[in-house]
């Protein structure tokens, strides 16, 4: 496709500028707010667990770009860059690592649990394959209340294992419900690699036993990712059932902070940053023109500035008082 | 009027789907097969499959698409057949419908409710004779409903589907075939409160406390013990989370005396958390330690006399009242 001469969608941050170069942006803001957090983990600003995106980028930028605004989405525990996609603020989202009550869940989630319902963002979810009942779920409200939006449900390959999958695969299709199925293939769940987990390791043909069509995407491209996720949003719309899109891509940090890395060769991570998809997607547009190096030094002082931005709008948020502890456990004011 | 508690179960569950398009009721046999415990039936016909939605044998799919289906606005009762195979979706229910307001710091609520048959005293063996309520109770961010009367059966629902929150509701398997008066008047509103635990039977020697299916029991050894001129006070807990203190406090601090009848196994159980409360509130109200009646430890065994052993008993509750009131 010719993505060259889109403009970048209202509400996806920053000024009008070619969709190309708000592809690259996004994922220079991704991996920018990421490298900090990283940072701030070692000088403990940030605790828990964290899970970087790093190298996976290309998934969340080209996916979030073609879905609507008025979409649900739902993500695992490594939706930082997801959560910051779908128009969280940086400033919220870096407040809830520090666990402020500025935060995107006022502290209280973490990392692991960023939530923006107004943006229809349901959540990090760190039960794996936990996020796809509930997609089916959205999905099957929206049906029954005749709204015509898809959900969008992120999670990695390990997910497949899972029974939630089996069963939220079987209940989209069964129902022919709007559900976006994106499977993050990063090759790994923690130290296990995927044929050391599953007899059947092409992923598209275990959706398929569902009768969910399918698409295998290189998700290290960031224009293929938006193209295919693209169609296979066209198709759910269109035709109402789910859609599975596998995405092929790689981690290139540890699983979490607390992960030595001993299941895995330095070789294997060096030759996948090779295809790294910002440079990767950087050298493309230079090449064909439509980039130079000054234009990438300025998007990436941009994101510079956004995240240092936030750091310090995190830094300075004040501590929810511990006299608060016991609330947002129910509802209040809820009738009894 | 004299309903089945089912048919009380069955009004309510109508009056729901009648009076809210959001409500819609899912699970495992609930449309054509009519429910498990014949709770929905005709329901199918009436307000179709859309409504009345046959689910498979996902537990764990099913309960999670029941909270996202309250995330999307709508009003879902999830029916899981029984406690038993509530464990295949305990994922689900502790780890998003309990969890989600909290961890999204407040902006989510969960209207779901889930229903689910429990406990023993049918011969179905260990598997499928579970009284795990208690499970659920330790859970903050969801209530928990063990209606264990006709007029509870016929006015819990309406209140737990308006609570925002996710709601467990333990219908008790012998429960079923009860039947009792309803107030019948014209235009009666049926709702009751889903706050208080209630006096079943107002005594003044002891406060016998339970709740679910061994409230019949407890009525019964109350009334055997009455006709021995033991007057006891049978306190139903209804609301097994969150557990209404107050009630029970007042009524111990008045008797002096308690003994727990509680279906769960005793380590670890509701009972035990009922005791402890009773220690922190009413320590020195007390005339004597307090007792309780649980099941045996041991899964609940198929054999008809042995399952009966294990279980709490009317002649076991009348058996520790006299030891408390050393009578
Ligand atoms: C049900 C469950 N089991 C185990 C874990 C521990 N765990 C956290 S992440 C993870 C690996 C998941 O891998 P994958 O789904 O491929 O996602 P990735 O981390 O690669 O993005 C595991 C095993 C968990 N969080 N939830
Ligand atoms: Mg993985």
């Amino acid at each position: 496709m010719n993505a060259t001469g889109r403009k970048a969608k209202a509400g996806s941050g920053m000024s009008e500028r070619p969709f190309t170069h708000q592809l690259l942006a996004d994922m220079l803001r991704i991996r920018r707010m990421e490298e900090k957090c990283a940072e701030l983990y070692g000088a403990q600003k940030i605790r828990g667990f964290l899970h970087l995106y790093i190298g996976e980028e290309a998934c969340a930028t080209g996916a979030m770009h073609a879905l609507d605004a008025d979409d649900n989405v739902v993500a695992t525990y490594r939706e930082h860059g997801h959560a910051l996609l779908r128009g969280v603020p940086m400033d919220a989202i870096m407040a809830e690592m520090f666990g402020k009550a500025a935060g995107c869940s006022r502290g209280r989630g973490g990392s692991m649990h960023l939530f923006d319902v107004a943006r229809r963002f349901y959540g990090g979810n760190a039960i794996v394959g936990g996020g796809l009942p509930l997609a089916v779920g959205l999905a099957l409200a929206d049906r029954m209340l005749g709204i015509r939006r898809l959900t969008a449900c992120f999670f990695g390959e390990g997910a497949v294992a899972e029974g939630a999958f089996h069963e939220g695969m079987n209940l989209a299709a069964l129902w022919r419900l709007p559900v976006l199925f994106l499977c993050e293939n990063n090759l790994y769940a923690m130290g296990t690699a995927l044929d050391r987990s599953e007899s059947q390791t092409e992923l598209c043909v275990k959706a398929a036993s569902y009768k969910v069509p399918t698409l295998k995407v290189d998700g290290m491209d960031v224009l293929a990712v938006h193209e295919g996720t693209r169609r296979a949003a066209q198709q759910v719309r269109g035709e109402g059932g789910p859609f599975f899109v596998e995405f092929r891509t790689f981690r290139f940090r540890a699983h979490s902070m607390f992960d030595p890395e001993l299941y895995r060769g330095k070789a294997e991570v060096e030759e996948w940053k090779k295809r790294g998809p910002i440079h990767s997607f950087s050298a493309q547009l230079k090449a064909a023109g439509e980039l130079t190096e000054d234009g990438f030094l300025e998007l990436d002082a941009e994101a510079e500035a956004e995240v240092a931005a936030a750091v310090a709008f995190a830094e300075a948020a004040p501590w929810e008082p511990v006299e608060d502890l016991l609330r947002d456990v129910t509802t209040p004011g809820a009738m009894r | 009027m004299r309903i089945s508690y089912r048919e009380a179960m069955r009004q309510a569950l109508h009056e729901a789907l009648a009076n809210d398009p959001r409500v819609f009721l899912m699970g495992e046999d609930v449309g054509r097969y009519g429910g498990t415990y014949a709770v929905s039936k005709g329901f199918y016909d009436e307000f179709g499959p859309e409504r009345i939605r046959d689910t498979p044998l996902s537990e764990l799919g099913f309960v999670g698409a029941g909270i996202g289906a309250a995330l999307g606005g709508m009003r879902p009762i999830v029916e899981v057949m029984t406690v038993n195979f509530s464990l295949l979706a305990l994922d689900q229910i502790v780890n998003s419908a309990a969890l989600l307001r909290h961890m999204s710091g407040g902006q989510v609520s969960v209207p779901l409710v889930i229903r689910m048959a429990t406990g023993a005293g049918r011969q179905l063996a260990a598997q499928h004779s579970h009284s795990l309520e208690n499970w659920y109770a330790h859970i903050p961010g969801i209530r928990v409903l063990a209606p264990a009367t006709i007029a509870d059966a016929r006015g819990m629902l309406g209140p737990a589907l308006a609570d925002p929150d996710p709601v467990v509701i333990f219908e008790h398997a012998q429960l079923y075939n009860m039947e009792d008066d309803l107030r019948d008047e014209p235009n009666e509103d049926w709702a009751c409160d889903i706050e208080h635990a209630a006096i079943r039977r107002p005594g003044s020697q002891l406060s016998l406390i339970t709740y679910g299916g061994s409230l019949p029991k407890a009525l019964d050894a109350a009334a055997e013990l009455a006709r021995d001129g033991i007057d006891v006070e049978v306190v139903d807990l209804r609301v097994l989370r969150p557990l209404d203190t107050a009630t029970i406090a007042e009524s111990v601090s008045r008797t002096h005396r308690a003994v727990i009848v509680d279906e769960g196994w005793r380590s670890g159980s509701l009972a035990a958390e009922v005791m402890a409360r009773i220690v922190e509130r009413c320590f020195y109200d007390l005339d004597a330690p307090p007792l309780r009646v649980c099941s045996e430890e041991v899964p609940i065994p198929y054999a008809k006399h042995m399952e009966d052993a294990a279980l709490p008993q009317a002649a076991k509750i009348v058996a520790a009242v006299r030891e408390v009131l050393n009578v």
